[in-house]
């Protein structure tokens, strides 16, 4: 689409949006929220770059295909699952470090996978679709 | 409220049935977009209505406060709805496709795969060769 | 103990994440996804080995102790099932690196096709209704991508056919684990072993075992739910459908297996008549379905129904033998039909084409494609001394134990029916001359590279089907235990709950 309104607008929206689903992801490991809404609200942020600037320019914002991000997402879930094993716990079991009084954990590792999963797979999904029509 | 809910449920299974026996694929995607909220709203209800918190437990105790909702349920939809979020893509994207390349929606007249006439299956007319 | 389940899940999904990551590189993607397709082959061999020497294990995922948590459990047939999905697994790869053309591997190919793997073992090895739904839809979405992965219009075609059915099949399936989790209040499948029972309203038990019944039905392609399989199984290419017929509607017929002989077991009368009646139609019109058709592929693919009656027979009849005939059809099924596809991926690869009417003489021009092509064929219809002979005449000897006479005459004349079949694929492109109108004679002669590539799952397939069929014992010792841990599920459940049943 050829809009000035909407190219203008967009660039600044999507900034927020993208923000607004990290915050989503972290918000999620106590409160409602999580990797998937954050995903797919990050995904929402690149469809809406694509409908403003055409699908060649999200290809080059992104720098990475976006299959490979999925990919990625679906090495990090597995990681995070695998951290168990140093301690001698099963598949996916909790694991937590301090660094600092900040509480990390291996669930939000996985939920780090979870939404670099959504975001390449809507992102992939509907670029494919607009590439076509 | 559960009776209410059931009705609801057989509502929808009854509108997504209808729909899917239709001919037109797209009525068919339309119908599966119900069927599957259905089958969510009985998972709902098969894990008991009840007023409740949210399944939280507050900072600084070890139990929720009060009487908390059934989480499973919870989880499994949430579950279902990403996995039928996924399959719905790609449902559709498939009938897009479809449509692009046999140039119909309608299921009887897809007969690329089975000819009716089955003395010699059709070769794809210009498209690419068959690969093994 | 509980690594070694996760890692016939685990392998194939980092393997389809390294091959899109190195897909650049065509070279490399390759050889992870053999890599791959080998390392998950010794993952299940040592699983199998495990459970054998140790019995039934569980692994608590997230270390949250069931019903609570998600459970893998992995009995000798769950074990048996993952190590045949492994075994096939890895050669049917190294079949599709001569077959797959260079634009389908750039689509993610190798990917979609470990996520596939990964999905069917996690199927065979959970021990959650929810979670085995969660396992169905990992392998459903993968073979939806493989199943059109390419674009041809024929594909597409069988593509919307296969989604549009098994999609049904799925939501049905997720309605029904809503039931019973209604009913029942758990979803872990060694409580609901119990907590069935213990329902007052048995009708609705009942109803829902219908409703997985027909959920399940259609995955494996029973009668009269099959109609998707032949309409789309001969459309992608020959690797995606030997996986498919050897793996897809098989995790249907385990998840059978698995529900109907742990958690729907109160109302045998009903259940499992109505299976009896479904396998002895669904035998019948397959083959009868085959008979009439001319493309290779069609005529395999509508055995898959048929034979897939045999192993719901050994379900339905529900004795120790009969399921002894089921656990050991279902092994030699999977590798005797996956090698039957390959066998007609390489037909098409020398001679052009897959339509019996435009084959011919391929006994002069190529003998060893022949005889390899006879082991699996006269192993599926049963003859003696192969694998499909012992799983028949298990299952004919269990019916006549019963005095179902009627289902073991069934059984024996769809098996003659079957030789028909064969012999009409024998005949007409191995036999026969070759037509006037022939296919024009195979492309390029094989390289070394696709001489090696074709025939090697093709050989270690056909020595296993003769392997199972001359050294049968500890085969049958095998299935035997397995069968008697399946029919006396008390085992399961202590493993699983610990401390036996509550």
């Amino acid at each position: 689409m050829n809009s000035l309104i909407l190219s203008t607008v967009a660039r600044a929206v999507i900034a927020l949006m993208v923000l607004f689903s990290l915050y989503l992801l972290i918000r999620g490991h106590n409160l409602p929220g999580g990797g998937f809404v954050g995903g797919l609200v990050a995904a929402s942020a690149f469809l809406l770059h694509a409908i403003a600037n055409g699908v060649p320019a999200t290809r080059r914002l992104l720098r990475v295909d976006p299959r490979a991000i999925t990919m990625i997402g679906v090495a990090v879930a597995i990681i995070a699952g695998l951290v168990a094993a140093f301690q001698g716990a099963p598949f996916l079991t909790g694991v937590w470090a301090f660094p600092g009084g900040v509480p990390l954990g291996t669930p939000l590792l996985f939920d780090v996978g979870v939404y670099l999963v959504v975001v390449g797979a809507v992102v992939t999904l509907v670029l494919a679709l607009e590439e076509d029509a | 409220m559960e009776v209410l809910l059931a009705v609801l449920v057989g509502w929808l299974f009854g509108a997504a049935v209808y729909l899917m026996l239709s001919r037109s694929l797209v009525r068919y995607l339309f119908g599966l977009v119900l069927i599957s909220n259905a089958a969510n709203l009985a998972i709902f209800a098969s894990g008991r209505l009840t007023r409740g918190a949210p399944a939280l437990v507050p900072d600084g105790l070890t139990a929720p406060a009060e009487v908390v909702a059934n989480a499973l349920p919870q989880a499994l939809i949430l579950t279902a709805i990403v996995i039928g979020f996924g399959l719905l893509a790609f449902a559709f994207v498939l009938a897009y496709r479809a449509h692009d390349e046999l140039g119909t929606v309608d299921t009887d007249a897809m007969r690329v795969a089975e000819p009716i006439a089955e003395e010699k299956p059709v070769p794809a007319a210009s498209g690419r060769e068959t690969a093994v | 103990m509980s690594w070694l389940l996760v890692l016939p899940i685990a392998i194939p999904m980092a393997t389809a994440v390294l091959a899109l990551l190195v897909r650049k590189q065509h070279i490399m993607e390759r050889y992870v996804s053999a890599g791959g397709g080998a390392a998950l082959f010794v993952a299940t061999v040592v699983l199998l080995a495990a459970v054998w020497q140790d019995g039934t294990l569980v692994g608590r995922m997230g270390n949250w102790p069931p019903p609570f948590g998600i459970v893998l459990v992995a009995d000798l047939f769950s074990a048996v099932m993952v190590l045949i999905a492994g075994l096939t697994g890895l050669l049917i790869v190294i079949f599709a690196l001569a077959t797959v053309d260079v634009e389908r591997e750039r689509f993610a190919f190798h990917s979609f096709y470990h996520i596939l793997l990964g999905g069917v073992c996690g199927a065979f090895l959970t021990g959650d209704v929810f979670n085995l739904y969660v396992w169905f839809e990992v392998m459903l979405i993968s073979s939806f991508a493989l199943i059109a992965l390419g674009g041809e219009k024929a594909q597409l075609d069988g593509a919307v056919k296969y989604a549009a059915i098994n999609l049904v099949s799925t939501i049905l399936f997720l309605t029904s684990i809503g039931l019973l989790y209604g009913a029942t209040g758990t979803l872990n499948m060694a409580e609901l072993n119990q907590a069935v029972r213990a329902v007052e309203n048995q009708g609705l038990i009942d109803a829902i075992a219908i409703m997985f019944l027909i959920a399940f039905g259609i995955k494996a392609a029973v009668f009269p739910l099959f109609f998707w399989l032949p309409a789309s199984y001969h459309t992608p290419p020959v690797a995606v459908t030997a996986i498919f017929a050897a793996l897809m509607t098989k995790v249907g017929v385990y998840a059978l297996f698995r529900m109907f002989t742990l958690v729907f077991t109160n109302d045998l009368a009903l259940t499992h008549t109505v299976m009896l009646v479904v396998a002895a139609l669904t035998m019948i019109t397959g083959v009868l379905g085959a008979a009439a058709h001319t493309d290779i592929r069609r005529i395999l693919s509508f055995h898959i129904v048929s034979q897939i009656g045999y192993m719901v027979l050994g379900l339905a009849l529900f004795t120790p033998l009969a399921l002894v005939g089921g656990v050991f059809y279902l092994i030699h099924h999977i590798i005797v039909k996956a090698n039957l596809f390959l066998i007609g991926g390489v037909i098409k690869r020398v001679a052009g084409s897959f339509d019996l009417n435009r084959l011919g003489g391929l006994y002069l021009s190529h003998p060893v494609l022949a005889v390899m092509f006879l082991i699996p064929a006269f192993s599926l219809a049963g003859f003696p001394p192969l694998s499909g002979f012992w799983a028949k005449l298990i299952l004919i000897k269990a019916s006549l134990d019963l005095e179902e006479y009627l289902i073991a005459g069934v059984a024996l004349v769809v098996g003659l029916l079957t030789i028909y079949s064969m012999t009409k694929i024998w005949i007409q492109a191995f036999w026969k001359p070759l037509p006037a109108d022939g296919a024009p004679a195979g492309p390029a002669p094989l390289s070394g590279f696709e001489r090696v590539a074709l025939y090697t799952p093709i050989i270690v397939m056909c020595a296993v089907t003769v392997t199972i069929g001359i050294w049968v014992e500890p085969f049958f010792v095998f299935a035997e235990r397995a069968a008697q841990e399946l029919i006396e599920p008390a085992g399961y459940v202590a493993a699983v709950l610990g401390g036996g049943p509550r």
